[in-house]
């Protein structure tokens, strides 16, 4: 169907590719230089003085920042921690919430039963119980792999399930004609079907398990990207604040695209 | 003469919130071997649900439909059932889908198997064995389904409006194609349409059905006089308008 392999493609689309890829290119390039400005522009302001960098920091004394929890040895150390909390916290909340999702789809009465609970479990603000998650688990990692997972757990069971019931009913119809029982209707029809939902509700969960993660940190202050921040604020070191915000950005921004590989390789079908 | 389904005094109501809803009401006819009924009728008047209840996928409020002699309880692999769109899996391969029928019923063998290449063969599909249904055109989706429907080797086919879904030159190609398959490998069908001539082309007897709740208005027998009997040929023959004419009248369509 596809003639992308295809050698012996014309040469108006050859133009017509190539165009394409320089566009690419030229956004890219712009998106590079744009930061690389924008770091300048704070250097330049920090040491003319335009802004204070004990309050507004600069790129510099972040960069020195750095390298020296880099040298302490905790740099690696910290990072790791936030990231496993927060892998930890979405994987275990979109397996448990689709589990859920599965189990409130096989029974209609628990479903109904359920909706009011998971309705005002939504509009809750689940950091509230965060402090209750510390007293019950103890300030420790585990606690805020907890807070991270109860954010995104109501979501991903509200959204997959609202998913399996919107699969199409003549599907379900088709695999009934076949003779096809309830779990079959779930393994053959249903869950593959919602594939694409599932996968978007491991997305949001991502950014939804990053917050509670932090907010977990600023909590429990041990370890992690959280707690260097709030340390940070507490005893007015801008410059690790800075930094800890910056570290937190880039792996936030690579565990996003991480996913969103996942997502292609999965979705590709749907 | 033996037939292949009988359907004796059906009945069916649905009950909401709303109220009863009267469906079906009183329906019988048999259909013997190898004949092909169409089933007109105006939008929303049952018919869906006569097919559901001759595939044993609801149950009647009254009444009983029976498949070779026996009473339908449940769904069966005697009846094959086609819907509006043809639903092929965009996960599944095309192969993947077709032996959809054999894999839930766990009758999966590899003469199963070896049928539904046969079939894929015969029906020129093979080469697209390994493709995914979105690599289709929608005629071949169309076929697609039919051959997921005949791997399961159904004594009946049940057709809902299998073809309203398609736009209408690719309509009438793929009807011309289904019938000859269904012709070909001597399946007897019922197909329930709202389209009078599509009913009409295909069928050896036309059943009319009233407005809800659906009771029989008419049985036509079609006899047109055209060499061979595809669906396209049928809508040349010279009888034709006199059938859809009657029919027409019959289903009493205000606008
Ligand atoms: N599961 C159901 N519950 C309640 N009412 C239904 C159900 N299925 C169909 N109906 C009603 O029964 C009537 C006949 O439906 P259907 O058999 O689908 O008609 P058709 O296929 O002729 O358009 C319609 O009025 C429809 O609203
Ligand atoms: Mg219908």
């Amino acid at each position: 169907m596809s003639n992308k392999n295809s050698p012996n493609i014309s040469p108006q689309h050859a133009e017509y590719l190539r165009k394409v890829k320089r566009r690419k290119r030229t956004i890219l390039v712009t998106q590079i230089t744009l930061l690389a400005l924008f770091f300048a522009l704070w250097e330049i302001a920090a040491r003319i003085g335009v802004v204070d960098p004990f309050i507004s920091s600069q790129p510099s004394r972040i960069i020195d920042t750095i390298s020296n929890l880099y040298s302490d040895g905790n740099l690696f150390n910290h990072i790791a921690i936030t990231c496993v909390e927060t892998i930890l916290g979405f994987v275990l909340g979109t397996l448990i919430g689709i589990l859920v999702a599965i189990i409130l789809w096989c029974s209609e009465f628990l479903e109904k039963v359920m909706e009011p609970y998971l309705v005002v479990l939504n509009s809750l603000p689940k950091i509230a119980l965060g402090p209750i998650f510390i007293v019950w688990i103890g300030a420790g990692s585990l606690a805020i792999v907890v807070i991270a997972m109860t954010i995104s757990v109501v979501v991903t069971i509200l959204e997959v399930l609202n998913g399996f019931l919107g699969v199409d009913n003549d599907k379900i119809k088709l695999v009934k004609t076949f003779g096809a029982n309830r779990i079959q209707i779930l393994t053959k029809v249903v869950l593959p079907a919602s594939l694409p939902i599932m996968v978007n509700a491991l997305k949001v969960s991502v950014g939804l398990s990053w917050v509670g993660v932090v907010v977990g940190e600023f909590l429990v202050s041990k370890a992690g990207l959280g707690y260097l921040i709030v340390y940070g604020g507490q005893v007015f070191q801008l410059d690790l604040v800075m930094a800890s915000v910056i570290i937190l950005s880039v792996a936030a921004f690579l565990m996003y695209k991480m996913v969103a590989l996942i997502e292609k390789l999965v979705v590709k079908r749907n | 003469m033996n037939y292949v389904v009988e359907v004796c005094n059906l009945g069916m109501k649905y009950h909401s919130l709303n109220g009863e809803i009267d469906a079906l009401k009183n329906i019988n006819f048999s259909v013997s071997e190898g004949e092909f009924i169409s089933i007109v009728g105006p939008s929303g008047c049952g018919k869906s649900t006569l097919l559901s209840l001759i595939a044993g996928l609801i149950v009647p409020t009254s009444g009983e439909v029976f498949v070779e002699g026996k009473p339908v309880t449940e769904t069966s692999e005697k009846v094959g059932y086609m819907l509006q769109k043809d639903h092929l899996f965009e996960w599944r391969t095309i192969y993947q889908n077709v032996i959809l029928g054999p894999e839930i019923r766990r009758t999966l063998t590899a003469d199963t198997k070896e049928y539904a290449l046969k079939l894929l063969d015969t029906y020129g599909l093979l080469e697209f064995k390994d493709k995914y249904p979105s690599q289709l055109s929608g005629g071949m989706r169309q076929r697609a389904a039919l051959i997921r429907t005949l791997v399961a080797r159904p004594e009946i086919l049940l057709l809902d409006e299998a073809f309203s879904a398609l736009d209408y030159q690719t309509r009438l190609a793929v009807t011309e194609d289904i019938y000859s398959i269904i012709k070909k490998e001597n399946k007897t069908a019922i197909l329930v349409t709202h389209d009078i001539s599509e009913g009409i082309s295909m069928a050896d007897r036309v059943i009319v059905l009233t407005k809800r709740p659906a009771t029989i208005k008419k049985i036509h027998e079609i006899s047109l006089s055209c060499e061979k009997r595809t669906p396209m040929c049928s809508r040349e023959a010279a009888e034709f308008r006199e059938y859809f004419n009657k029919i027409w009248k019959e289903l009493d369509v205000y606008v």
